[in-house]
């Protein structure tokens, strides 16, 4: 398993993400762009940037403030959409089947959306729903992630009561609750404390040992270790 | 389709936990309509005359006044985007979306119709016309203003904007929904005005879902 070394300090709160069985048949998956050029408000953010993704890899996302971190993981969502270049899966443009690009990706953006007027099991209730998923299926799930995200004891609490912190943890629950391949994850560890951060260190392990990609953007830690570095500040457009 | 429920489901839920937004809906349509006869006089003959009018104004603005809310939140804590990131079209999201809307907010206003004819002295051919002609109109009040609700996303003073913007697209269904319980009472069939309301309904509803998606998407970029 990729990085696995930098998973051995496993904390208290067990991910049992691992003991699931692969996310599908396994076969070589490629996500990759290709000479993507990202132009936000009347200026180029960065351009000619490719990147390659495969089974079980990781890509952690480096650059200052303002390099487009955060946008080229809404392009690679679908949120935003390049001014040129290509995001190919599998031999085939992302734009061309948006629902399924859609189906097999996780996003997690600077917002935790947790309604505060349902508790953090129906939210996440809620979200993995929406996949296609049994309510059977959902319930079992969705206990799961929350015990991974040392939440259950949440479970029933209405969202404005939480903490920022467990507000992103539940956040992160929700990604982990239903399945998808490509997990995109927007500087994850913001308003996590060192056990959160362990959480969410687990569940990407377990995630990638499955065959799962992770794309992440942090500041300095290195929370996956194992994966490849992309320095956006080498694409800055020359001005 | 389980994804529209499922959203559906959410939003009624949302709805009824927080029921003050409804409930306040339906109370500015009361007031709205009860201040009248203090404006114009507590004379019965010109109270019928305008009741119907006055009816359909009001509830034109309560529909409004709840239409600002309809993705504003989902926008702001992140959920519009993640919605727009699953695997059912953003134009099925948003007919789910209206619908939820409709039934907590158009709902109410056509239970509430009925007293608030009595209360205006609308002669009694009127109400079955009324109601059906609110019943047939509201929907479409709430998928035109779905539209506007998605093009002031991001918008500071959204809600004047939201005014603006709809209240013009209002006019034809006011004319008729108007136009019908007229017509009834002037002993003439109502069906005309009806089945126009009811082909407002229908133009709107496949347009205005994806003209709200285009704007949604709009608003991510």
């Amino acid at each position: 398993m990729p990085g696995d070394s930098s998973f051995s300090g496993r904390s208290a709160i067990g991910c049992p993400g691992a003991r699931l069985k692969p996310l599908r048949e396994p076969r070589l998956t490629r996500f990759s762009g290709h000479h993507l050029v990202c132009f936000r408000g009347e200026r180029t953010v960065f351009e000619n940037l490719d990147f390659d993704l495969g089974d079980g890899g990781a890509l952690v996302l480096r650059g200052p403030n303002g390099s487009g971190k955060s946008s080229l993981l809404r392009l690679m969502a679908g949120l935003a959409r390049p001014l040129s270049g290509a995001l190919i899966w599998d031999n085939e443009a992302v734009a061309d089947d948006a629902e399924a690009h859609h189906r097999r990706l996780h996003y997690v953006g600077h917002a935790d959306p947790v309604k505060p007027a349902l508790t953090v099991a129906e939210n996440l209730r809620f979200w993995s729903a929406l996949r296609g998923d049994g309510a059977a299926a959902v319930s079992v799930a969705v206990g799961r992630a929350l015990d991974g995200f040392g939440i259950a004891h949440l479970a029933d609490l209405p969202g404005r009561y939480l903490s920022a912190g467990q507000r992103r943890r539940a956040n992160l629950a929700r990604v982990m609750a239903s399945s998808a391949v490509l997990w995109l994850l927007d500087e994850p560890a913001t308003a996590l404390d060192d056990s959160g951060v362990a959480c969410l260190r687990e569940a990407m392990a377990a995630h990638r040992a499955r065959g799962g990609m992770v794309v992440t953007s942090a500041h300095a830690d290195p929370l996956l270790a194992g994966g490849r570095e992309l320095d956006l500040s080498q694409f800055r457009a020359a001005s | 389709m389980s994804g529209f429920l499922t959203i559906v489901g959410r939003d009624l839920r949302l709805a009824l936990r927080q029921g003050v937004d409804s409930l306040m809906v339906v109370m500015f349509f009361v007031i709205a309509v009860v201040l009248f006869p203090f404006g114009v006089g507590p004379e019965p003959n010109v109270l019928a005359r305008i009741a119907g009018g006055v009816i359909w104004v009001a509830a034109l603005l309560a529909s409004m006044l709840s239409l600002e809310r309809l993705f504003q939140t989902d926008y702001e804590d992140g959920s519009l985007e993640l919605l727009a990131l699953q695997p059912v079209a953003l134009e099925a999201t948003v007919i789910a979306k209206v619908t939820a809307h409709w039934l907590t907010t158009g709902l109410p206003l056509i239970v509430a119709a009925p007293l608030l004819a009595v209360l205006m002295n609308l002669p009694r051919d009127g109400f079955v016309v009324l109601v059906s002609a609110l019943a047939l109109g509201t929907p479409t009040l709430s998928l035109i203003g779905a539209i506007g609700a998605a093009l002031i996303l991001g918008s500071r003073r959204g809600g004047i904007l939201l005014a603006l913007l709809v209240l013009p697209l209002f006019i034809p269904v006011l004319i008729f929904g108007v136009g019908a319980v007229e017509a009834a009472l002037g002993g003439f069939p109502a069906r005309p005005q009806l089945l126009v309301l009811a082909a407002l309904l229908l133009a709107a509803l496949p347009l205005c879902p994806w003209v709200g998606a285009a704007a949604i998407r709009q608003a991510f970029d």
